[in-house]
């Protein structure tokens, strides 16, 4: 089906942009549109006006920052961030998450700031970047704000962004141990997703601190604050025995929507699955750092 | 309210310069306007890659983009990458190998081969199927398909060799 018809604005500033979408009834920010588009076609929602971000310079960047934070532009696509040397060589699992996205024609032009945005429940970025402890910087009328990855998306399909708020950069500490992701997918998005990032004490051989997110089961990606608990300050030789302790009870107490991916109980067992599978690979590789 | 903007682009090579309104989508720019019927329609949701084209040399859905966000760059089409007097090495090994049977997702597939030579002129069986898993078969179980990149891959490797 045909969208409904739009206005079309090309912006070349984040403030113009911001401008455009305020000053309409019903704008909205567009880049690769490949969520967008989806839900315009579906007529499941009808903009008036698409501000295209694309033609502002800088909003596809990916640097190391002097602050040791990894800061990746909204607008960079899940190609160019699979491809992108700073990301291949600081946060591989980052890397191959983004190539493996839907499939190759939507990582040419679908955005990782696109995604987050849309909130969708099944999505590989967020459970990721929620890991990853990110801080997402949102530009409006009335000035930045800077919101943790873990307050973004509220529920399905709906984030703590105003219409006319811009998402400009992702960043995020660089990672001082492994990262690992892993999913299971009977289609194109993900049924169950894990995340978990582990800050290594000196010498790679003690956990200081574990990041664990279960995405796609329920609204929004969720933690698992005993299996971080049970991580934190033990030596990586002890990590299997300590999340097992621990794992029933924390998988327990996930919100789990039951869908056409699966039913409660399997997709618990999904996670669980993921979570040890991610944790056998971050010890190998946090015995090898 | 329908709005419209004038766009220019090249198609297959050739200059075009048109107005649409903004919420045509290029697939049916390309099959309604400028009549190029090859560029197939079916999921209309991004999943199947049978309206696979090349923008910029990139494969997207051109079920799912606007035909307003083509304006100065390159699409290229299966007429495209057709020679006017018979049929690509793509082309070939697609009927060589028995890679198609009632047709209709080949020219996406077609595309997205197109693409992935380019970029990686001798990928391996997992580049392979990597890239090609977002193309929709239902008829030949992909293995002749397979079949058919592979021996593209091996041809060109043999051809550097030689």
């Amino acid at each position: 089906m045909l969208p409904s018809p739009f206005e079309f604005e090309r912006p070349s500033t984040i403030a113009d942009a911001v401008r455009a979408v305020g000053e309409s009834g019903d704008g909205m920010f567009y880049s690769g549109g490949t969520e967008l588009l989806l839900a315009m076609k579906m007529r499941v929602i009808h903009p008036d006006r698409l501000v295209d971000i694309k033609g502002i310079v800088g909003l596809d960047r990916i640097a190391l920052n002097d602050a040791n934070d990894i800061e990746i532009g909204a607008r960079c696509t899940h190609k160019k961030i699979a491809s992108d040397p700073v990301i291949r060589e600081y946060v591989p699992a980052l890397s191959s998450l983004c190539a493996n996205v839907a499939n190759v024609r939507v990582r040419s032009v679908g955005t990782i700031g696109g995604n987050l945005c849309f909130g969708e429940p099944h999505a590989d970025p967020p459970t990721m970047l929620a890991a990853l402890d990110a801080r997402l910087v949102l530009i409006g009328p009335s000035g930045t704000r800077v919101v943790h990855a873990d307050d973004f998306i509220r529920s399905e399909l709906e984030t703590v962004r105003e219409p006319d708020e811009l998402l400009t950069v992702i960043a995020f500490p660089r990672p001082t141990g492994p990262v690992t992701y892993r999913r299971f997918k009977h289609g194109e998005r993900p049924s169950v997703n894990v995340a978990m990032a582990w800050s290594l004490g000196a010498g790679g051989r003690t956990i200081t601190s574990a990041r664990v997110r279960v995405g796609a089961l329920g609204s929004r990606p969720q933690l698992l604050k005993a299996v971080e608990d049970a991580l934190q300050g033990i030596s990586v030789a002890e990590v299997r025995p300590a999340i097992e302790a621990v794992l029933p009870t924390a998988l327990d107490e996930l919100e789990v929507n039951e869908d056409r991916h699966g039913g409660a109980d399997y997709k618990r067992h999904l996670a669980g699955v993921l979570l040890l599978r991610n944790a056998e690979e971050a010890i190998a590789a946090g015995g090898s750092a | 309210m329908t709005h419209v903007l004038p766009i220019s682009f090249s198609l297959n090579g050739q200059a075009i310069a048109i107005e649409v309104p903004t919420h045509t989508l290029l697939i049916d720019l390309i099959r309604d306007r400028l009549g190029l019927k090859g560029t197939k329609r079916s999921c209309d949701m991004e999943v199947c890659g049978a309206c696979t084209v090349l923008l910029d040399g990139e494969p997207i859905s051109s079920c799912t983009t606007l035909a307003v966000d083509v304006d100065q760059r390159e699409v290229t089409t299966i007429e495209g990458v057709t020679p006017s007097d018979g049929l690509s090495r793509i082309q070939k090994a697609f009927v060589l190998h028995g890679g198609l049977q009632c047709g209709f997702c080949t020219p996406g597939f077609i595309m997205a081969v197109t693409a992935l030579l380019k970029a990686t002129p001798h990928p391996t069986d997992e580049q392979i199927r990597h890239y090609l898993h977002g193309n929709l078969c239902r008829c030949t179980g992909y293995t002749k398909i397979f079949e058919a990149v592979r021996s593209l891959a091996v041809e060109q490797v043999s051809e550097d060799a030689a």
